[in-house]
């Protein structure tokens, strides 16, 4: 019974959350936190158990008012989907967890909005991945981005100016993409996923439809912070609050690559998308040159925030590359990377948020070797993390890269594999930079011994969540066979 | 040619109006000048759904019982113009929101200028 | 008594040691009898595989799948076993020396280096070990990361640019790795490590053929030292002489040859290199290495620089028995390795018992020395007269089935290039003996022999490369195992 009817309650979940926030937190100004935390919960245990019985008895279709499509709108528990929902919702849980003793150091007094908007973001992440609409994507996208515009917003001084940025550039992508939605509707007369899937084939050659790809994938693209459109993420990444950094960061341009998997290998298919003009391999390429761009300005950054940020623009071109490929060993390599990062990305932030509540800065010029002592947990989470982002085994972000290096062998595309595997020295040198600074004394200062810190490490709550995630790394680069076996089912060729 | 320019004179005007909002998110210094631009983008977006719904000669979709139900040419299609309701909302929501942080804005620093604000900021 | 379990226990035998080593930092005794009882754990589990090595058996173990249908897979094979047997004996040898000369030189972050070795260790048993290049790769990467803490041990400037070039090459060279490894499972669809090679089934261009090399020659040849991608070798030598002596006489280097010869033999095969005429780059490659480093032995006034210099080119003398191609060359090669291991590791005790005793480490300032150290300088004499092929050292032996290697092949080249090293070797080695023994030495009234932690290891290595130079089979039947190894690779195929 429960099964049929999943995918709403996720959705539904956080819009519950969403209005009890509000409405404890007028009463009761501490419950906030916890609210959102079992609100997040409750999405991430629905999401597993949602994970454990698509594995059983594959997709799961909930009809809204029993409506069954193309009149009425669905959501769509599939393979790509509740991977996609299972990885948000766990993350997002361990970081409202994590936001406990730093929310209320970073955003005084402005609790509860930032956890109902928390929830409202959430609602809207969800909606995208499980809805089977194109239209009703459109009105998740932008429940979404409107929570995340605000969230941003609740940040440092600079926060509302790169908050107005990212709605500025983030609404004009979402109306191309909207306007996309309209030429395919107008072709095929239809919103549906599913069924736009089976009528394309009979269009391929429209320009229209062509026209709407474009359109689509520029739109997206924004939202992905796919190159050359990630104008607007290191500002509102680096100025927005810590935990909303780890909350939008690892998510956020996720979610988005999801629906550029979903256009582009699910409705199109590769070959109606590369039928007119090679869009996949100008994709591809795009995502190659953000790689590179990404890597490189991360390395000339001193605030490890933005550092990070930057490095997020990288990272998401490993997955937009991985989904151009359209290869299963591209494919698999996407999307665990998706995992991946998502998890490396908010262990990263967490770390950042841990120094910035115990240093007030996270200037990597001021780093030094008595962070060792001080905080030996988060900087050991942080080796581990750093270590996964350049790729090295046995470590999760080391088998990504593996898949998608096949990938690219397997298409023979040897510039995309060249970029692979320099954008990994690249990671190595803008992450070995802070670990030496961490772990060694500063050769040049006049101090013999190393610097003496008190051991003085983040409370427990902000401590397991950034340990679990580190932890995850080694279980998920072990785990590997067993993910990768499962993607590659749902790889649609 | 003539013809395929009249004959699509409706989808003239939105590409000319995406053309106008485009120019005021890209080109205007004033803050609320981009803002309105990226309003006109949106609506430009809303009056192409209007327009590829529209039919001569054809009747809202409330059962007329002179013009029998098979006959779908004299029906309009009510989709888009339900989903542009929605798509209204969005935008007025999206309106609020950019106003609400520009207010936000113009506290911290006292102007909506891109430029000085820019210059502030460095 | 089932064996599947042995080579998984003597690789974790040393991990297992990691925690208990960092618990007892604080008690310098209790810590280092951890390292010793975690050595001679490891080396009595190697050697139970001997007796399976000397009848040309393997024993082979699955863990898991790393990747669908590529698993963490452990193959204890006879040339596994025979090189994991040298680093697990050496590495007892090594311990009792780094007591002395650890405590002796009075280096700091003791328990870091300690933990660190044991790391390295677990790493090269795993590299001797590995049935596959998947799993070979994920313990290689291990035994960088692992290195990296011991390079820049003492964290000056000077060393911490060290372990930055250090770390510029190794990572450049594990992602060609990765490169090479995933183009041949693309091509080959499989990894494990084949004697014969896994190039038998499928007949690919000569120029894709190249490129695969290649890469798998920028991969290994870099911790090989083959020039001109041996720039890291000679810098790491800013690392405490304990390190220098295990890790670049054994454990990094020369799983950097055992890699070689592991490409050559196990994926592409003795035949394939021959018919794409792959051996004849190597040995254009090895020749001038050889003899470019022991010019340039020469000129390195730093005793441990010209040691350095000495290693590259004796690792060349291995990978120019390979690439002969010829069963005995491969001997000789695959016996250098124990040779120089014990010989090379000799030498550096001695450079490292004279630095903590005499705070010298230049050759200029050896005059004399002979008459206070007496054991080391005849231990060092001993490794020297070994390394130049002198009879009855161990070094001789080795020699002499190169050169029987290339008359075998019919190639005069590398014969000359033998005989000419072999004269650098004696003139780069006997000015130090000459020194140490014949001229008037200043300051060393007060001084003595070194501690006995240092002496006794160091003489011991000096015994055992005579007793291996007189009867090659009296310990573990090396020659044995050696020559049949050789034969495998030559029939197998």
């Amino acid at each position: 019974m429960i099964e049929t009817q999943l995918p709403a309650y996720i959705a539904l979940t956080f819009v519950l959350f969403s209005v009890l926030i509000p409405l404890f937190g007028m009463w009761k100004k501490e419950w906030v936190q916890p609210l959102a935390v079992a609100g997040s919960g409750l999405a991430a245990t629905l999401s597993i158990y949602g994970f454990i019985s698509y594995l059983n008895s594959g997709p799961i279709r909930y009809f809204f008012g029993g409506w069954e499509p193309p009149i009425g709108i669905e959501f769509v528990y599939d393979g790509l989907s509740g991977f996609f929902v299972l990885v948000i919702n766990v993350v997002a849980f361990l970081v409202l967890v994590h936001s406990r003793k730093i929310g209320p150091l970073e955003f005084p007094g402005k609790e509860m909005p930032y956890y109902a908007l928390a929830m409202l973001a959430m609602l809207g992440f969800n909606g995208m991945l499980l809805t089977g609409d194109l239209f009703n994507f459109y009105v998740f996208l932008e429940i979404s981005s409107l929570a995340s515009y605000a969230l941003i917003a609740i940040g440092e001084k600079q926060a509302p100016y790169a908050a107005l940025r990212y709605l500025i550039i983030g609404t004009a992508g979402g109306t191309l993409y909207l306007l996309g939605v309209g030429f395919l509707y107008t072709v095929t007369g239809t919103l549906n996923m599913i069924d736009m899937a089976a009528m394309l084939p009979m269009y391929a050659e429209s320009t229209a439809v062509v026209a709407a790809l474009i359109l689509m994938i520029v739109g997206i693209g924004v939202k992905a912070a796919l190159f050359p459109m990630h104008g607007w993420l290191p500002d509102s990444y680096t100025y927005a609050a810590s935990s909303t950094s780890a909350l939008i960061a690892p998510i956020g341009t996720k979610v988005a690559a999801y629906i550029l998997f979903r256009i582009m290998l699910f409705i199109f298919g590769i070959e109606l998308v590369d039928a007119v003009a090679p869009l996949s391999t100008i994709v591809g390429v795009l995502a190659s040159v953000g790689i590179l761009y990404g890597s490189i300005m991360a390395i000339a950054q001193t605030e490890m925030k933005r550092m990070l940020a930057y490095s997020s623009v990288s990272q998401i071109g490993y997955i937009i590359m991985g989904l151009s490929l359209a290869n299963p060993f591209g494919f698999a390599g996407a999307l665990l990377h998706v995992l991946n990062h998502a998890v490396m990305k908010a262990c990263l932030f967490m770390i950042s948020g841990n120094l910035r509540m115990k240093e007030g800065h996270t200037d990597i010029s001021l780093f030094d070797d008595s962070y060792r002592k001080k905080y030996p947990w988060t900087m050991a989470s942080f080796t581990i993390a750093a270590i996964s982002m350049v790729g090295l085994p046995p470590l999760a972000g080391f088998f990504s890269k593996w898949y998608l290096a096949l990938g690219t062998i397997d298409n023979g595309n040897w510039l995309f594999l060249a970029v692979i595997l320099i954008s990994s020295l690249l990671n190595a040198v803008y992450f070995f930079r802070i670990l030496e600074k961490v772990y060694m004394k500063n050769p040049s200062s006049e101090q013999k011994e190393p610097s003496d810190g008190v051991r003085n490490e983040v409370s427990f709550s902000m401590l397991a969540p950034t340990s679990i995630l580190a932890m995850g790394l080694i279980v998920i680069g072990f785990m590997n066979a067993v993910i990768v076996g499962i993607l590659l089912d749902i790889f649609p060729l | 040619m003539i013809d395929f320019f009249l004959g699509h004179y409706a989808y003239w005007f939105t590409v000319i109006l995406l053309c106008v909002g485009l120019y005021g998110i890209l080109f205007k210094k004033n803050l609320i000048k981009k803002t309105i631009g990226l309003s006109i983008f949106q609506v430009s977006v809303v009056l192409f759904f209007v327009s590829i719904a529209s039919k001569w000669d054809a009747t809202v979709t409330v059962r007329d019982s002179s013009i029998p139900v098979d006959q779908v040419a004299n029906y309009l299609n009510p989709l888009p113009h339900t989903l542009m309701l929605t798509a209204i909302v969005v935008g007025v929501a999206t309106l609020g929101v950019a106003f609400t942080l520009l207010i936000a804005i113009y506290n911290r620093y006292g102007t909506i200028d891109e430029q000085e604000l820019l210059d502030e900021i460095q | 008594m089932d064996l599947s379990i042995v080579p998984l226990l003597a690789i974790l035998v040393s991990l297992f040691a990691v925690p208990f080593i960092l618990l007892s930092s604080k008690k310098p005794n209790l810590r280092e009898t951890w390292t010793i009882l975690a050595g001679l754990i490891k080396f009595g589990l190697v050697l139970s595989l001997l007796p399976t090595a000397l009848r040309g058996e393997s024993v082979e173990i699955h863990l898991f799948d790393l990747a669908p249908g590529l698993p963490l897979a452990l193959n204890a094979d006879p040339f596994g076993v025979f090189f994991a047997i040298i680093a697990s004996g050496l590495w007892i040898f090594t311990s009792f020396y780094s007591i002395g000369y650890m405590r002796g030189a009075g280096e700091g972050k003791q328990t870091r280096y300690f933990a660190s070795f044991a790391v390295c260790l677990s790493a090269t048993i795993g590299i001797a070990f590995s049935a596959n290049l998947l799993t070979f790769i994920l313990f290689y990467e291990m035994l960088t990361l692992a290195t990296y803490p011991l390079v820049i041990h003492k964290e000056t400037e000077k060393s911490i640019t060290a372990g930055r070039k250090y770390l510029a090459f190794t990572l450049t060279a594990g992602l060609l790795l990765i490169a090479a490894a995933g183009m041949v499972y693309t091509y080959t669809g499989t990894l494990d490590f084949t004697p014969g090679g896994l190039f038998t089934e499928v007949d690919l261009p000569q120029h894709i053929m190249l490129i695969i090399f290649i890469l798998f020659l920028g991969g290994v040849g870099v911790k090989a030292g083959i020039m001109p991608i041996h720039g890291w070798l000679p810098s790491a030598m800013a690392a405490p002489t304990p390190v220098s002596a295990l890790l670049h006489a054994v454990a990094v280097v020369k799983s950097g040859v055992f890699a070689v010869i592991r490409v050559v033999g196990f994926v592409f095969g003795t035949d394939v290199m021959a018919s794409y005429g792959l051996g004849d780059i190597l040995i254009v490659l090895a020749g001038t290495t050889i003899i470019i480093a022991s010019l340039l032995a020469f000129a390195q006034d730093n005793l441990k620089r010209r040691l350095a210099y000495s290693t590259v080119g004796h690792l060349s003398y291995i990978v120019l028995g390979v690439a002969l191609l010829t069963p005995l060359g491969m001997q000789g090669g695959i016996m250098h390795i124990a040779a120089h291991a014990t010989m090379k590791i000799t030498l550096f005790f001695c450079a490292g018992a004279i630095y903590v005793n005499l705070h010298r480490e230049n050759i200029s300032q050896l005059n004399g020395i002979a008459k206070v150290m007496p054991w080391t300088m005849a231990a060092f004499t001993i490794g020297s007269m070994g390394l130049a092929g002198i009879p009855p050292l161990n070094g001789f032996v080795s020699k002499w089935y190169l050169a029987l290697g290339s008359l075998e092949g019919d190639m005069i080249v590398p014969l000359i290039v033998l005989i000419i090293s072999g004269l650098l070797n004696v003139g780069y080695f006997f000015p130090i003996i000459q020194r140490a023994y014949f001229r008037k030495g200043e300051g060393l009234e007060k001084h003595g022999e070194a501690s006995p932690f240092m002496v006794v290891p160091l003489f011991s290595t000096a015994i055992l490369s005579i007793l291996f130079g007189l009867f090659p089979n009296l310990f573990f039947s090396f020659f044995d195992l050696a020559s049949s190894i050789a034969a495998t690779l030559f029939t197998g195929g």
